[in-house]
């Protein structure tokens, strides 16, 4: 047994800079916190262009623990980016609010591994580890303002559920291998595929866990109840982050573990995906119109834009798995987009996070408004906006695969989800304005804010060769149709 | 080029103060209108000379517009002789207006507004009379439409001039709704709409006949009389005549040149372009007679009763609209175009004097509280006079010329509805006389009624308008007189050419020079007397009027309210139609689809989204609860329904 260690030259690469960052803090006696940042940034961006060196042809590590493929490669890069420009949007926030700490870098740094194992996992054991290791970074980076009693309280009860749902996912995990007999997913598929396994219930109620556990990371409906507390507890940098590469971390795996050792239950758990996505988009849409916070508008929201993604997974084979990809792209440059606005949303110094405290922007600050415009518009998926395309491709990915009822509620919820997106619109164009935001924007928040807005419009314009991207990432997770 | 540019220079004008008015200003506005109206009426002339008098017929295409199959439209224009004397009309009447209304809306604040939609009103009306087939007519008939919409309405803040707009819009759609259907009939039975293909194919069409609401009835009556509703509705011939007394709510100017002169005449116009086709069916030219000859003496009875200067004038215009349909429907087409043409001048001349009086007496219009002006605007009343007389047909004047040639032809055409429009014709020209003394006599003679501040103010008219009335002063007293050996006469059949087909058996023209001397004498004998009686009503024994009110009150009643028609639409149409609106609008809108629709979903969405909202309780227990029970329901799921 040879020791393959090329597949993983980037997860290395992170872990590496995780202790560099690490030993750092506790070896040079000043305010590490800039200096974890620079070098957590340089290594993922280093770790991007390994995975750009590497490319895509499947590879197998760690006994077939591991596997790299295109669409860990697509999903990686997703990430990687997300964690890049959420946590140089961070370093900002943490030094006004005085709670930069070299640790922080390194927790995502963490997280962003742990992303990766899970993308990348080819056994319910690697998986496992993965989500672990991404799971308890995230806990304690949301509870990462000791001071504040929400943050304790969002990282508290983040924890406490999140242990529920890894004990929801291990059971799954045990059932499904005592009735199958094997962790890892290509032989699992070989054998649900030859009809070989008993007792099929055992193995589908397993699955029913597994997707439990899963559906809590992407908080889809029933198993979301955490997502708003801990949106609006949470530090915002990391809601900015824990709504952007955890999002499609999970999603990816979701399909990952669906489409690779379960693909002939497509049947079955294509019901439980269904009813998932229906459930999210109605409460995504419903239950954000009450909201006066703009970060818990953003975690209804969040949860609205997983039933849209599901709406794709439920279609299913590579044209719902590309949906999906391109739905959870053109999201991450909204949200990370949004967020960057939200973090700008300062006054006389200090933050503030309510829906009104918009009003009259579009005098007051005309560009931040203009960006939050085109966010929104794209958010509510008016065309030709980029978010359009989102949702375009997945409920045609769902009506060719016969989903007509899927569709049609996804449109449906997508209207009354438009409304909340086009209030803020209205709240910062027509609505008197109260005393202006700080004009200051501090200059890695302008640069995500441009960044994202250019990306909206590109997409909006030119989504072919994001198109073509995720076509070649859906086809690798089906080598047999390739 | 030549012919082109009479028709669009106004459109430019039109464009050039409607967009860029108040860039360049009220005045700069008026001068590039009027002056470019100016150049159009200076072109009409040579235009006139060149295709009727040397009879060189000129059709310039211009593009292609609508081709679909076999329906294949152009833009062209055409010039006969018919449309070479409205041209004549149109730029000439249209230029002095223009010109007049310098001084007319001198005080007003959207001046290059209103010079924009008067020269778009011109432009229509020549896109109208230069059509090369029907639905280039039908553009120019809705544009004159629209203009008079916009120039009715052009006081908007005025509650009764918007109603009045909005009145003479619909009233005109019903005329236009038959119209419309009558060009599809056209199309239908021809399969072109092409004036020239139509007119060639009528004789091979003559017996045709057309399946309409379960029968067959004669294909060209059919047209004709659909054609004809059209005509009524722009014509405000009786039935659909309601619009034009309100319409007076317009500027003094555009009741001259659209409601008196051109757009009215419209229908005339239309209907003797579409001669040949009139010619081949006998019922319509008797339903043409008839709905002429009633609408002239109904018009001309109410008349005599109305009180507001301009709706004499109104009323006036309506009853010789009608003078010119019985002339239509006795093949006397010359004579009904010659009617048209001056009328054109003696009305348009009436209408601005009209102004003149009202802009003297401070905006008053009330025939009653005027009297006695006559030497402080002595040009206003000279004119207002040779307006009359040409008006009542009193020799020399224009209207004696084109009135006689209409009744003796009626006369001449020896059929029952010829001696009906006779009869009603002479009538009506007794009453014509009647009003128009009595108006000349209460404006401009006896006593002052109106209050001394007003009298106080009573001034001449500047010379702006004082000039363009002289040049309608001019037209009113020759045009009779210059046009008699060619509009009707010797040079008839050559003058027209083959503008207007009239068929040998129609000889109510040709035969009307042999005519006994009592029917050429008899309009003159009953306007000479209907002058006299109105001499002895308002100058001699002024208590008469009073009295004969009195005692047949009932007639003078039904006059006054214009023999109920506006109270009859009321009680048929126009408060049932608000009834159904209100109960749709109120019931159907509000109640049903506003509360299922808009306002249900709405708050329905509102109400779910408070509920889902409260799930979110903070308590951990509370999560936790609901994602055990989302398992367990997924589970239960499974273990009833996999086998």
């Amino acid at each position: 047994m040879t020791l393959d260690l090329v597949p993983v030259l980037p997860e290395l690469l992170v872990v590496a800079a995780a202790v560099a960052v690490l030993m750092w803090g506790v070896f040079v006696q000043r305010d590490t916190t800039r200096d974890g940042f620079v070098i957590a940034i340089v290594a993922m961006v280093a770790a991007i262009v390994a995975l750009g060196a590497i490319g895509g042809d499947r590879r197998l590590a760690f006994d077939g623990l591991f596997v790299l493929d295109r669409f860990a490669v697509f999903t990686k890069i997703m990430i990687l980016l997300a964690a890049i420009f959420t946590a140089s949007m961070s370093v900002d926030f943490l030094e006004r609010e005085k709670i930069g700490r070299f640790e922080y870098p390194a927790l995502v740094l963490f997280a962003t591994l742990g992303m990766m194992l899970m993308v990348s996992s080819n056994s319910f054991l690697s998986l496992y580890l993965g989500l672990e290791l991404q799971s308890l970074s995230l806990y304690v980076l949301a509870a990462y303002h000791r001071d504040s009693t929400r943050a304790v309280e969002a990282g508290l009860k983040y924890f406490v559920l999140g242990a529920l749902a890894s004990g929801l996912l291990l059971y799954g995990i045990s059932l499904v291998y005592g009735f199958a007999g094997t962790t890892a997913f290509g032989p699992l598929a070989q054998l649900l595929g030859s009809g070989g396994a008993t007792a099929k219930i055992g193995v589908i109620i397993g699955l029913v866990f597994v997707m439990a556990g899963l559906a809590f990371k992407i908080s889809a409906v029933p198993f979301h109840m955490w997502t708003p507390d801990v949106y609006e507890g949470a530090p915002t940098p990391v809601t900015a982050f824990f709504s952007s590469a955890p999002k499609v971390a999970a999603m990816a795996l979701f399909m990952r573990v669906l489409e690779g050792p379960f693909v002939h239950l497509f049947v079955e758990w294509r019901q439980v995906v269904v009813a998932l996505s229906i459930a999210s988009m109605v409460v995504g849409s419903f239950a954000a119109i009450s909201q006066s916070n703009i970060k818990r508008l953003m975690a209804y929201s969040a949860i609205g834009h997983v039933g849209f993604a599901l709406v794709g997974l439920a279609a299913g084979g590579a044209i719902g798995v590309q949906a999906v990809l391109v739905y959870l792209s053109i999201y991450l440059v909204m949200v990370v987009g949004t967020f960057a606005v939200i973090l700008s949303m300062r006054r006389k110094g200090a933050m503030v996070e309510r829906l009104d405290d918009l009003a009259g922007l579009g005098k007051t600050s005309p560009m931040l408004a203009f960006v939050m415009g085109v966010l929104m518009f794209s958010m509510a998926g008016i065309p030709p906006m980029a978010g359009f395309w989102g949702k375009f491709y997945v409920f045609m990915a769902a009506v060719q695969r016969g989903l007509w009822p899927l569709a049609i509620i996804g449109v449906l919820t997508s209207v009354v989800a438009a409304f909340y997106y086009l209030r803020i619109v209205k709240i910062m164009y027509f609505d008197e304005p109260v005393d202006g935001l700080d004009r200051v924007l501090g200059r890695p928040v302008a640069l995500v804010m441009a960044v994202a807005t250019v990306g909206v419009l590109a997409l909006t314009f030119i989504p072919g060769p994001l198109l073509a991207g995720a076509k070649t990432a859906a086809m690798a997770l089906f080598p047999a149709a390739g | 080029m030549l012919y082109n540019a009479v028709v669009f220079l106004p459109l430019l004008g039109s464009v050039i103060a409607g967009l860029f008015g108040r860039l360049i200003g009220d005045r700069a506005s008026q001068i590039v209108t009027c002056v470019l109206l100016g150049v159009s009426a200076a072109l009409a002339v040579p235009i006139f000379i060149n295709v009727a008098l040397h009879h060189h017929d000129v059709t310039v295409p211009l593009m292609g517009w609508i081709h679909s199959g076999d329906l294949d439209i152009r833009w062209s224009v055409r010039f006969d002789t018919l449309t070479a004397v409205m041209t004549v009309v149109v730029t000439w009447v249209s230029f002095v207006v223009h010109v007049y209304s310098i001084g007319y809306m001198a005080h007003d604040k959207s001046i290059p507004r209103f010079m924009s939609f008067l020269s778009l009103f011109t432009f229509a009306m020549m896109a109208l009379v230069t059509a090369d087939n029907l639905v280039q007519l039908f553009f120019g008939w809705e544009g004159v439409g629209l203009a008079s919409y916009l120039l009715i309405g052009f006081w908007y803040d005025r509650p009764a001039a918007c109603a009045a707009a909005i009145k003479a819009f619909v009233v005109n759609r019903i005329g236009d709704f038959g119209f419309a259907l009558g060009i599809f009939a056209t199309y239908v039975l021809f399969g072109s709409v092409s004036f020239q293909t139509i007119f060639a194919a009528v004789p091979a069409k003559a017996d045709a006949v057309m399946h309409v609401f379960g029968g067959d009835w004669h294909a060209l009556t059919v047209i004709c009389l659909l054609l004809f509703m059209g005509a009524m509705g722009k014509s405000a011939q009786i039935g659909l005549h309601t619009w034009l007394p309100d319409a007076m709510e317009g500027p003094t100017p555009v009741s001259a040149l659209i409601h008196a002169a051109t757009m009215v005449t419209a229908g005339v116009f239309m209907v003797a372009r579409m001669s040949p086709l009139f010619e081949y069916s006998s019922t319509a030219l008797t339903v043409v007679t008839v709905i002429g000859a009633v609408t002239a003496f109904f018009a001309a009875t109410v008349a005599c009763v109305q009180t507001d200067i301009k709706k004499v004038i109104a009323y006036s215009t309506c009853s010789q609209l009608g003078y010119m349909f019985c002339a239509i429907g006795v093949s006397a087409y010359p004579a009904a175009i010659f009617h048209l043409f001056t009328h054109a001048f003696f009305k348009a001349l009436l209408f601005l004097a009209a102004g003149s009086v009202i802009h003297a007496m401070s905006d008053e219009q009330d025939i009653r509280r005027m009297g006695g002006i006559w030497r402080h605007v002595k040009a206003t009343w000279m004119l207002m006079w040779i307006g009359c007389l040409a008006l009542a047909g009193i020799p020399p004047f224009a209207g004696h010329y084109s009135k006689d040639a209409i009744l003796s032809s009626a006369w001449a055409s020896h059929t029952a509805v010829g001696q009906f429009a006779f009869v009603m014709g002479v009538a009506a020209a007794f009453l014509t006389a009647f009003y128009s003394w009595r108006m000349l006599i209460l404006v401009f003679h006896g006593k002052p009624r109106a209050d001394e501040h007003v009298m106080a103010h009573v001034h001449e008219s500047p010379m702006v308008m004082i000039l363009p009335m002289l040049v309608l002063g001019l037209g009113s007293i020759f045009a009779g007189w210059l046009g008699t050996p060619d509009f009707v006469g010797a040079g008839e059949a050559a003058f027209w050419g083959k503008a207007l087909l009239i068929l040998p058996n129609h000889g109510a023209l040709v035969g009307r020079t042999g005519v006994p001397a009592w029917v050429e004498m008899a309009p003159l004998v009953v306007a000479l007397s209907g002058v006299v009686l109105a001499y002895v009503f308002y100058s001699f024994v002024p208590s008469l009027p009073g009295k004969l009110a009195t005692v047949a009150r009932g007639p003078y009643l039904f006059l006054v309210n214009k023999w109920y028609f506006d109270a009859l639409y009321d009680r048929l149409f126009v408060r049932p139609a608000f009834r159904l609106g209100r109960s749709l609008w109120l019931g159907g809108d509000g109640a049903v689809i506003d509360t299922v629709g808009p306002d249900g979903v709405a708050a329905a969405a509102r109400d779910i989204a408070r509920r889902v909202a409260a799930w979110q309780s903070g308590y951990l227990y509370h999560y936790a609860f609901a994602m055990l029970v989302g398992v367990a329901v997924f589970v239960s799921w499974y273990v009833f329904n996999v086998r």
